[in-house]
């Protein structure tokens, strides 16, 4: 394996579009340039500045030649947002890679798609205790919350920085030389501190349990629904409300300008068009039937 | 082999450890795109042009950071016109550069066939950057067949310190070859920081226009020039051959590579100890360096990324050569996939990686921004069930879930188009609607709305204005009244463009009153002929960041219909609580920017000023 060769130090940076990686990333570069190391650090970006996943590849050492991390190399997997640090787990060292992920969650519109009865999140179940128990050397704060409590959310980051530092061979002072090169004037006290804050963080027990990373989702009888939609056709008169305000679009005007439901699977049985309707021609019966008793593969998916 | 280099230090060496921590004009971290910029400006050049487009946006925007006394840099309507405009400097005595994306190559392609024919007076670079994987366009072609086709020399950096050093070269080469010269970059180039020596502005002399018969391309001075093309084309290739910057690392003679560009850096990565070619230019190729590098090793395999490029040029030579056997034709390489190669090629064992974990991967598409303008037009088409005919920009976007509010997509400009054929067809049931942003509308929209006009095309089109490039980072164009530089310039009015080309319908609406808009389309649609509606609100993020008032969902009503999920907007999510098996809505007050569209489409009129929330 390429292991055997002394590769470069790998460190891969992880968030959301807008979350700070870029900046993050720059300082990380900054300071391997400072120890007079060969440097490299790839990001792609255009779609992601919207909302989507972004990350950045540094790798540095005597010799650097791929700009981009190899999966299962990388020594250091930095989160800034739980699900995107669990997505690139696979890119970590198996053995030693040291994994350190805020556990604030930017639960995305998509993972709320699901329109089922009793659907659950889409986003990443896999909670802090679950990691920390799996992955060797992993750090789950709260970064984002003890941010707040310095009075700015935008210095979870450096909060993480703080972590990250004492895993890395850096000299302290490095950074805190490095660190107000990068961050607003105004701010650098607050980031000096949060630094410290993260340093400090390492030196103290936690418990896992005690900030859940995933949702709070709640073992629940999942259902079908079987909806079916009662309209009155003597008191519907062609006004187009139902069509216009269904969520779905499952309703329309059929030859006789009559309201129907045309797309009975899209249906969730939402009873907009039931309340909308001025002339109370819609009635919704909605017979939720129970399909799978998902408590069981809940506790073990979900552990909530 | 006299001018066969040993392998020198490549140039990542070069930025080796004392050069580093040199500070000033010494080594400094650059992306591909800032020292392309950088090498444009060391060359002397003085007029650049570009339009953006990822991954090529950075460089016009780092090369605008130099004096304007030294060179005019600014953005062009489109990249055929960023091309003339360079070329018109050609021909004008001065270095001249011109950026773009692949795509970008299509758009400028006509100028630059005819451009290979006629040659330049003043040097003519330009820079392509290609994106293969596709992170951000609409399709991956490999410009090293452009050059083929256009008879244009490609030079291939393979990090940012070759993208700086290639980019002057290409400018000396320019002029001594008469020929424009393509630099190819791709998006891990282009956004991957590593440290650049630099060096300073060289001082080139202003050649003036000088009269050549072939600078006006006609059948005679064509029929003249072509020749001289081919001809230059073996110049080049010999000339490559003995260039100093074709690299051969010498290794085990069992196994030879011959790559270029960023590929090269995975083969010395994944591969040490082989003997590896790396051109600095693909075409034209340096076959007599490729001969005796293809005599000295027992196998040849040929890592290259996209087309199976150099792998059919040397077959072509008669060489057996094994390439896209072992590695894809179809996206980007990294240093996996080029390992998976040689592995399939018997050379490495296969990796197999266990991860420690199984982790069910997050769909995190990107998304259009909470309060993004384009949301409510696309929000109104998807109630009105039109055909839409989309576009390049952010509002792509509203193809994906929840929107799924367009039809179409192909190529900038393309939307009217699209629908005037869509009309022409005489079968649809709905309303044809073509939309478009106001930076494509400007780059490639205008002549498809003349054409509409001009052919009584039943469409309506949805001009989407948010007075910036948004896509691609919040740019100027000529219609947001600044320039590259940030000077005041007249601003595009489009209404005034629209009733200039023969518009009879045309609406002006706010993007953010949803009302109003679906009525103005709903209208729009109705009108036989062409209509314009354009929904005008500033981009969220640029070029200022715009944030109002938060909103927030009153629980005790929400009805968790999710109506207002259909917006897709990344501000709101399910809450904890449930209602008859469906989760309510929240929102982040910290994206929030209070555009009121979901108050707007709340059924149950449960959205409401969240500071009015806590104060009750």
């Amino acid at each position: 394996m390429n292991d055997a060769v002394k590769g470069p130090t790998n460190v891969l940076i992880v968030g959301v579009g807008g979350q700070g990686v870029i900046m993050v990333s720059k300082i990380l570069a900054r300071l391997s340039q400072l120890e007079g190391l060969q440097v490299k650090q790839s990001e792609v970006h255009g779609m992601a500045k919207r909302g989507g996943s972004v990350f950045s590849h540094i790798r540095f050492g005597d010799e650097v030649w791929s700009p981009t991390i190899p999966m299962g190399e990388a020594d250091i997997v930095l989160g800034l947002e739980w699900a995107e640090g669990l997505r690139w787990l696979r890119y970590l060292k198996l053995d030693h890679g040291t994994f350190i992920s805020d556990t604030k969650r930017i639960v995305p519109p998509f993972s709320c798609r699901d329109r089922t009865h009793h659907a659950h999140h889409g986003y990443a179940h896999h909670t802090v205790a679950e990691i920390i128990d799996q992955v060797p050397n992993a750090f789950a704060p709260d970064a984002t919350g003890m941010a707040l409590e310095l009075g700015n959310e935008r210095v979870a980051n450096t909060i993480l920085l703080g972590i990250l530092s004492t895993v890395m061979d850096f000299p302290v002072e490095s950074w805190l030389k490095v660190l107000p090169e990068f961050v607003p004037p105004k701010t650098v006290e607050t980031n000096l501190k949060a630094f410290e804050a993260g340093r400090a963080w390492t030196k103290k027990d936690h418990d896992p349990d005690l900030h859940n990373g995933s949702l709070p989702v709640k073992p629940v009888q999942r259902m079908v629904r079987k909806v079916r939609l009662e309209i009155t056709d003597e008191w519907c008169k062609s006004c187009d409300i139902c069509v216009k305000m269904c969520p779905e679009r499952c309703l329309a005007l059929d030859e006789r300008q009559i309201a129907r439901l045309v797309n009975p699977d899209a249906c969730t049985g939402c009873r907009v068009c039931e309340w909308l309707c001025p002339d109370f021609a819609i009635a919704v019966h909605v017979d939720a039937v129970p399909i799978e008793s998902i408590a069981a593969d809940t506790a073990a998916e979900v552990r909530a | 082999m006299s001018e066969v280099i040993q392998e020198k230090a490549p140039s990542k060496q070069a930025a080796s450890i004392n050069i580093i921590t040199q500070t000033g004009d010494g080594a400094r971290p650059m992306t591909g795109n800032e020292a392309i910029a950088r090498g444009a400006w060391e060359a002397g050049c003085k007029v650049a042009a570009a339009y953006p487009g990822t991954p090529s946006t950075e460089i016009l925007e780092n090369l605008a950071k130099y004096p304007s006394e030294d060179v005019h840099a600014q953005w062009s309507t489109n990249e055929k016109v960023a091309l003339d405009v360079a070329y018109g400097a050609s021909y004008g005595g001065v270095r001249a550069f011109c950026a773009m994306k692949h795509v970008g190559l299509n758009v400028a392609a006509d100028a630059l066939l005819t451009e290979a024919y006629i040659g330049v007076n003043g040097g003519l670079v330009l820079a392509v950057c290609d994106d293969p994987g596709i992170h951000s366009s609409q399709n991956e072609q490999d410009t090293r067949l452009f050059g083929k086709l256009a008879n244009v020399p490609v030079l291939e950096p393979s990090d940012a310190q070759e993208a700086h050093d290639y980019t002057k070269w290409a400018f000396e080469l320019s002029e001594k070859f008469d020929t424009p010269i393509i630099v190819r970059s791709t998006t891990r180039i282009a956004h991957t920081r590593s440290p650049v020596v630099v060096g300073e502005r060289e001082q080139i002399e202003d050649r003036g226009f000088v009269d050549r018969p072939e600078n006006v391309a006609l059948p005679t001075t064509a029929r003249a020039r072509h020749p001289v093309v081919i001809e230059r084309e073996k110049l080049m290739e010999e000339y490559f051959s003995k260039s100093s910057k074709v690299q051969w690392i010498k290794g085990r003679t069992d196994i030879g590579v011959i790559t270029a560009g960023t590929s090269y850096s995975y083969v010395r990565e994944v591969l040490p100890g082989v003997s590896v070619l790396k051109l600095p230019a693909t075409f034209p190729l340096p076959r007599d360096i490729i001969r005796e590098f293809c005599e000295a090793v027992d196998r040849v395999i040929i890592v290259e990324e996209l087309e199976p490029f150099l792998e059919t040029e040397i077959s072509a030579m008669g060489y057996k050569v094994e390439g896209k056997v072992f590695f894809p034709r179809a996206g980007e390489l990294s240093p996996e996939l080029v390992h998976e190669g040689f592995a399939k090629a018997g050379l490495l064992k296969a990796r197999k990686i266990e991860t420690p974990i199984e982790i069910n991967e997050l769909v995190r598409p990107p998304v259009l921004c909470s309060g993004c303008p384009h949301t409510g037009g696309y929000m109104a088409l998807r109630a009105l069930d039109a055909r839409v005919a989309g576009d390049i920009g952010c509002y792509t976007l509203a193809a994906m879930q929840p929107l799924q509010a367009m039809d179409t997509c192909v190529a900038m400009g393309s939307s009217i188009g699209t629908a005037i054929g869509l009309a022409k067809a005489g079968n649809e049931t709905k309303p044809i609607v073509a939309t478009i942003g106001d930076g494509t509308f400007l780059h490639g929209g205008i002549t498809g709305l003349i054409d509409a006009v001009y052919n009584d095309a039943d469409i309506t089109v949805l001009l989407l204005n948010n007075s910036t490039t948004a896509m691609t980072g919040g740019q100027e164009h000529p219609g947001t009244g600044k320039t590259l530089r940030g000077e005041d310039t007249h601003a595009v009015n489009y209404a005034d463009v629209c009733r200039a080309v023969g518009v009879k319908s045309l609406t002006e609406v706010d993007s953010y009153d949803l009302g109003a808009l679906y009525q103005a389309i709903r209208e729009a649609t109705e009108y036989k002929g062409v209509s314009v509606v354009i929904a005008n609100r500033p981009c969220v993020l640029d070029p200022v960041k715009i944030k109002g008032p938060a909103f927030q969902i009153r629980a005790e009503g929400c009805t968790a219909c999710q109506s207002c999920m259909n917006l897709g907007c990344p501000a709101l999510s399910w809450s904890d609580e449930m209602l008859e098996g469906h989760y309510k809505i929240k929102i982040d007050e910290a994206s929030c920017i209070g555009c009121t569209l979901c108050v707007q489409i709340c059924p149950s009129d449960c959205i409401r000023p969240a500071a009015e929330l806590r104060a009750s």
